[in-house]
This record gives structure tokens, C-alpha cells and sequence, in this order.
């Protein structure tokens, strides 16, 4: 006997083409006219932060910094598809993600200019910090899922990774986990074609990355990452099924800048293929919506361009502002202070804590 | 009640378990099968499979998951089925567990514990048996405990589940069911961060812990030699102070463990004795540990694993100077 017993298809997703044209009969129903022009004003303010702290990185004045030019769509998208109480767990570039959640800006700012204290993120922002070992934080969104399922709560964690991501053990054991215990999570595959130097095909042989999710049994989806709409969309609906089951929706977008600021991109690849994707530039594609919709002007952007300088500005006064405190080092590593690094930070005060 | 390491550790689960229902314990074959060592054994029965919860085979995401859950308010207590299978959620506990507190000052706390079995000397299958004590407290950020006696297992387990921090407990293999003791039925806890000192004596201190705590015993009642045993149950945060007060009343030191020699624990405590008692001491300090390779098939452990007489030589060493 020969029978086939699995049968998959992945379906791609686009709401909103490149020529700000919608396709009606997929445009979710719920999302009204001021929460798409919202869409518009958290990835504008995520590419104006974005490009912020890039300069400040090339002043000195911030770390290594990883640049999520292209990728506001995903970000913004999905950010805004949450509900209050769902907690999201992203790795290192998520920074539109915080932005649209509530994550205080000078926070954001502090963690760049290389202090813990900028990842001491508020309750209410339901978040974990920044993660930087590719797909490590995956096993950590299905424990916050289990939780939230365990204390029978409707709500469900998002998490982020990249494509080179989806090549870690962490994200396959994670799909299984949470395939076993239909876990509330939603996995959100950050596809932006370039792990650093390598290419989306030395990742895997797969045709999409969203078909790694049926080998965890859970519903997948590709969507257009740059397409803000759709994002939402993808996500809204994997929420609304995360009581019941997990979901894999990849999100097929483009890194337009450097992986961080360590790295020179024109190194790896051509500037046709970064001229291409500029032609799909999520943010320009919804200016053109708004605009034929009468929802959008030069006035309101030149107001709006005001405004979130005035913010970004009056934030990094803060950041700046902060004086880190060597001692924290020190009191943050245990629940209490051990003797044997009490003497430690004893001896440290004494040598090398110093007024610059 | 009379009880050998495994019914007082499955005490304390159950104990935590009723105490704390945000305490769940998962892993491989936790639940029906109670456990490779029967550690779990009837807990599912008691608490249901929302508590004890049998996981996929991934030990990186029974670990990481944990994490998960012990950000977001619940006490996770993971079962790895060997130490030498823990290798795969070492990103986890080095990245993640050790880091969280530091990294978001204390806004993340990780209270949960991993508990696995250590240690050779039982004949099992290779990766069976090995002692990685010393993995797991260079780090710094995670606690480390590791008893020789069903009292103490049972107190160190409920303190860790009292504790808001990442505990590794490890558990000898070798003493789960070696031996028997009267343990008190209700909850108590024992101090983790401080050592105990099994006996005292004024000759020589010998610091150990684990598997090597019986023989160390025995070798020292056999020679009938005056030596003060510390047993240090927790290997970090060390109980340095202990052994310092110790050292500088005996002034030599003999330190046994069954993990591998080299950079491990021994010469922790070596080092630090000797940065601060060396004048106190009257001979040379000598460590007792397997030899320095990757733990051999159980036909060969014999070989590698320290004895009596290699502990008796150590100590007629320090005495002859």
C-alpha cells in the first residue's frame, strides 16, 4: 500500500501592493481609517529612531547597533495586531516592536549606549529584553506561553526571529514543544534574506521557511513582510486561534541596511538586489494609500516629522543624562549578596572604581 | 521517616508541589514512569499531568522553557535525565539563567531549578556519569548544590524552591539509594551558601561533597586520623569562610572530588586557601580528583574515579610533611 498521509500548502499573503492598491476582499474588516494612519506614524517614527542611533553609533556616542531599516512593516504590523496582556519576546532588532508597545524610548536609548539598566523594561510593556543569541529566546516565548496558558489567561506571546534563526535547534525544538502543548504563541519569522553575509537559499533548502512549522503540526503562513496590512492581518488571525493552537507566519522582508554596524553590506551583495527591494519600501507603498484616500498630506507629515524629532530628541537628553553606577554590577547577580562577591565588590570599589 | 536519597527528594517535590501550585515539575519520563530514578514516581497521580509534565526529548527547550516560566511567575523545577545530556540547555543556563537578574536589574527573575543526576561508580552506559559541578558555577549568576545524604537533599531542594534565583542541584547517582536516614516528614530547609562540617578534627581538613563524602568518611574512621570533613553542599556560592576557619586551626588540607582534576572545584578551594591562609599551613595543599579526560566506559571507571587508598595516600601525604 502506497497512500499519502500529509498534505501541507502555504499560502502568501498581500494586502496592500506596492502601489498602495489594496485587494478589498482581504482587508480586515476591524481595521479602521485612523489605526492604519497609526501604522503609518509608528514606522515613520521607527525609521527616524532607527536612523538616530546609527549616527549616534558612527559618533561614538552608542554600541554596535543592529539597523531595522525595511523591516517596519513586520515589525509595526504585528506589533499593532497585539492585545493588551499579550507579551512578545524578540531578539535584537525589534526596535519598532518596543517602540509601538509602550517601551519608553530612553530605555531603548540606554540599553544602546551600553547599560543594563535600559533593559529594566516596565510591567506594563509585557515584554522581554533584547536577545542576542540567534533563536535562544524561542525556548523562553513557550515558557511565557505555557504560563499564560497555565494561569488561564486568553492572552498569547509573540516572538520574533530571523531567517538565519530558523536553522537553530532552539527553533525547531520550540515548534515542537509548542506544537505538543498547543501553546498561545505565535512564531513570526523576520525573513529579511541575509543572516549577516548568508543568503536566505544557504539556510535551507526549504521553498519557504513558514513550511518548517508542519513538522511542529501547526498552522503556517508567508506573508508580504513589507506589507504593513497584511502583517496585521497574519497576526490578528493567529491570535485569534492561539487559545486553541500555535501558529508559524514568516514574513518575507528585506534588511536594507547592515546587519549591525560591524559589518559593510556592499561586501555580500549587489546593489540591484537592494535597489529592487527599495521599490517595495513598506513605508512609501502606505504614504500612497493614505494619500489617495485623503488620509494623508504634506502638512501632516511635515507635523508629524516635527513632532517625533522632538521626542527622539527630548529622549536621548535622558539617555544621556543617566549616570551608570559600577556597584550594579554587583546587585543585580544573585537574590542577595553572597560574601564571597561582597568581598569581590569590596575590593573593586577600593581599585579600580573611579570618578572619568 | 527512614528514607534513602530518592524518597527524600521525591518528599520535598511533593511537599513544594502542595505548597506552591505556580511549582510544576517537567522533563523526559517525569510523569508515568516517575522518573529514570523514580525521583518523581506517584507525583503525577498526586498532582495530575498539568504539574508533572512529560516533555518532548529537547533538553534546550525543557530548560528554556523553564526560563519562560519562571519570568512570568511560576517555579518551574526541569528534570534532565543525566548530567551528561544537560550539554544541550548549556546556552540556556550560561546565556540566559545566570544572566536575566543582571541584565534587566532584577526586573526578570528566573526562580527555578534543574535538578539531574551526577556521577559514576553505578556501572551505567557512557554519558552516564559525569560530575560538571564546575561548568555550571564558573558562570557566576547560578546557584550550585549538590548533596551527599537524604536529610540534606531534602532540605537543599525545599530551600532552592524557596530561593529567587536559577539553582543546578545535582544529584549523586552513586548515594541515591546507598544509604538510608531518619528525615523529618515536614518541610525544613538547609542553607544553601554554607557548608557542614560532617566531623570535626584538628589534624588535617579535608573539603568534599557528593559521592565522595561516604568514602572520605570511611577512610577517615578506618585510619582513625583526627581530621575535620567539610562537606561543602553547595559548590557556589562557596562557603569560603568555613573552610578557612577550618584550614587555620588544622593547617593542612586535602580536597576529594569525584569530578575531573583539572580547573575544577578542588582548585578553586585550593586557591583561595591559599591566598588567604598559606602561612597557616603546614604542608603542601593536595587534591584528590578522576584523572583528567572524559569519563572512561563503566569497565574502566574503577581506574579513574578516586578510591580509598588514593584518598588514604593523600592523606598520609599531607601528614608526613
Amino acid at each position: 500500500m502506497l497512500k499519502s498521509v500529509f498534505e501541507g500548502n502555504v499560502n502568501y499573503l498581500q494586502v496592500l501592493d506596492e502601489n498602495g492598491e489594496v485587494d478589498v476582499t482581504l482587508f480586515p474588516s476591524d481595521l479602521k481609517d485612523e489605526q492604519v494612519v497609526e501604522m503609518y506614524r509608528q514606522m515613520c517614527f521607527a525609521r527616524a529612531m532607527d536612523a538616530k542611533v546609527l549616527s549616534l553609533q558612527r559618533q561614538g556616542r552608542a554600541v554596535t547597533y543592529a539597523p531595522l531599516i525595511g523591516e517596519e512593516a513586520t515589525q509595526v504590523g504585528s506589533a499593532l495586531a497585539m492585545r493588551d496582556g499579550d507579551y512578545f519576546v524578540p531578539n535584537f532588532r525589534q526596535h519598532a516592536v518596543f517602540a509601538a508597545r509602550g517601551m519608553p524610548l530612553d530605555l531603548i536609548l540606554i540599553y544602546w549606549r551600553g547599560y543594563e539598566e535600559g533593559l529594566a523594561i516596565p510591567e506594563s510593556v509585557k515584554a522581554l529584553p533584547y536577545i542576542v543569541p540567534v533563536a535562544s529566546q524561542l525556548p523562553h516565548a513557550a515558557g511565557i506561553a505555557f504560563s499564560q496558558r497555565y494561569n488561564k489567561t486568553d492572552n498569547a506571546t509573540i516572538t520574533y526571529v530571523g531567517d538565519g534563526g530558523t536553522s537553530q535547534g532552539d527553533f525547531y525544538e520550540t515548534l515542537n514543544f509548542a506544537g505538543v502543548f498547543k501553546l498561545p504563541l505565535v512564531t513570526i519569522i523576520e525573513n529579511n534574506q541575509w543572516a549577516i553575509s548568508v543568503p536566505r537559499s544557504r539556510q535551507s533548502a526549504a521553498q519557504t521557511l513558514a513550511q518548517k512549522g508542519f513538522a511542529a503540526g501547526m498552522d503556517v503562513v508567508q506573508v508580504d513582510g513589507n506589507d504593513v496590512i497584511a502583517v496585521y492581518k497574519a497576526v490578528k488571525d493567529a491570535l485569534e486561534i492561539s487559545k486553541e493552537a500555535p501558529t508559524l507566519i514568516e514574513c518575507v522582508t528585506y534588511r536594507m541596511g547592515m546587519h549591525t554596524t560591524a559589518d559593510d553590506p556592499t561586501k555580500y551583495r549587489s546593489e540591484d538586489e537592494v535597489a529592487e527591494w527599495r521599490m517595495k519600501d513598506p513605508i512609501s507603498r502606505l504614504k500612497k494609500y493614505l494619500v489617495k484616500k485623503a488620509l494623508w498630506n504634506d502638512g501632516l507629515e511635515e507635523t508629524m516629522q516635527e513632532g517625533q524629532k522632538k521626542t527622539i530628541d527630548a529622549a536621548l537628553e535622558k539617555a544621556e543624562a543617566f549616570k551608570p553606577d559600577p556597584k550594579s554590577i554587583f546587585e543585580h547577580v544573585y537574590s542577595y549578596m553572597p560574601d564571597v562577591l561582597k568581598e569581590e565588590l569590596d575590593a573593586a570599589v577600593e581599585s579600580n572604581f573611579y570618578e572619568e | 521517616m527512614l528514607t534513602n536519597m530518592v524518597g527524600a527528594l521525591n518528599n520535598a517535590l511533593e511537599l513544594i508541589l502542595k505548597e506552591n501550585d505556580k511549582a510544576v515539575i517537567l522533563g523526559e519520563d517525569v510523569g508515568k514512569d516517575g522518573g529514570v530514578f523514580r525521583v518523581t514516581d506517584g507525583l503525577i497521580d498526586k498532582f495530575g499531568s498539568n504539574r508533572v509534565i512529560d516533555t518532548p526529548l529537547a533538553e534546550s527547550v525543557i530548560i528554556g522553557a523553564s526560563i519562560g516560566m519562571a519570568i512570568n511567575g511560576m517555579r518551574p523545577i526541569a528534570e534532565i535525565q543525566f548530567a551528561g545530556f544537560m550539554y544541550c540547555g548549556f546556552e540556556q543556563l550560561i546565556n540566559h539563567a545566570a544572566r536575566y537578574r543582571s541584565r534587566t536589574r532584577s526586573k526578570c527573575t528566573v526562580p527555578m531549578i534543574v535538578r539531574t543526576p551526577v556521577g559514576g561508580g553505578v556501572r551505567t552506559l557512557e554519558h552516564h556519569s559525569d560530575s560538571p559541578e564546575a561548568y555550571y558555577s564558573h558562570i557566576g549568576g547560578l546557584i550550585v548544590v549538590e548533596p551527599s545524604n537524604p536529610y540534606d537533599a531534602k532540605g537543599l531542594l525545599i530551600r532552592a524552591a524557596h530561593l529567587d534565583d536559577p539553582v543546578v542541584f545535582l544529584e549523586p547517582t552513586k548515594l541515591y539509594r546507598l544509604f538510608k536516614q531518619e528525615v523529618p516528614e515536614e518541610s525544613y530547609e538547609v542553607p544553601i551558601g554554607k557548608a557542614s562540617v560532617v566531623s570535626e578534627g584538628d589534624k588535617l581538613t579535608i573539603v568534599t561533597y557528593g559521592t565522595m563524602v561516604p568514602l572520605v568518611k570511611d577512610v577517615v574512621s578506618s585510619k582513625k586520623v583526627s581530621a575535620e570533613i567539610i562537606d561543602l553542599r553547595t559548590i557556589n556560592p562557596l562557603d569560603e569562610s568555613t573552610i578557612l576557619e577550618s584550614v587555620k586551626k588544622t593547617g593542612r588540607l586535602v580536597i576529594v572530588h569525584e569530578a575531573e582534576l583539572s580547573f575544577g572545584v578542588g582548585a578553586e578551594v585550593a586557591a583561595r586557601v591559599a591566598e588567604k591562609a598559606i602561612f597557616e599551613l603546614s604542608a603542601p595543599i593536595i587534591r584528590v580528583g578522576s584523572h583528567s579526560f572524559p569519563y572512561p566506559f563503566p569497565g574502566y571507571e574503577n581506574y579513574y574515579i578516586p578510591n580509598a587508598v588514593k584518598i588514604s595516600k593523600a592523606i598520609d601525604k599531607v601528614l608526613s610533611v
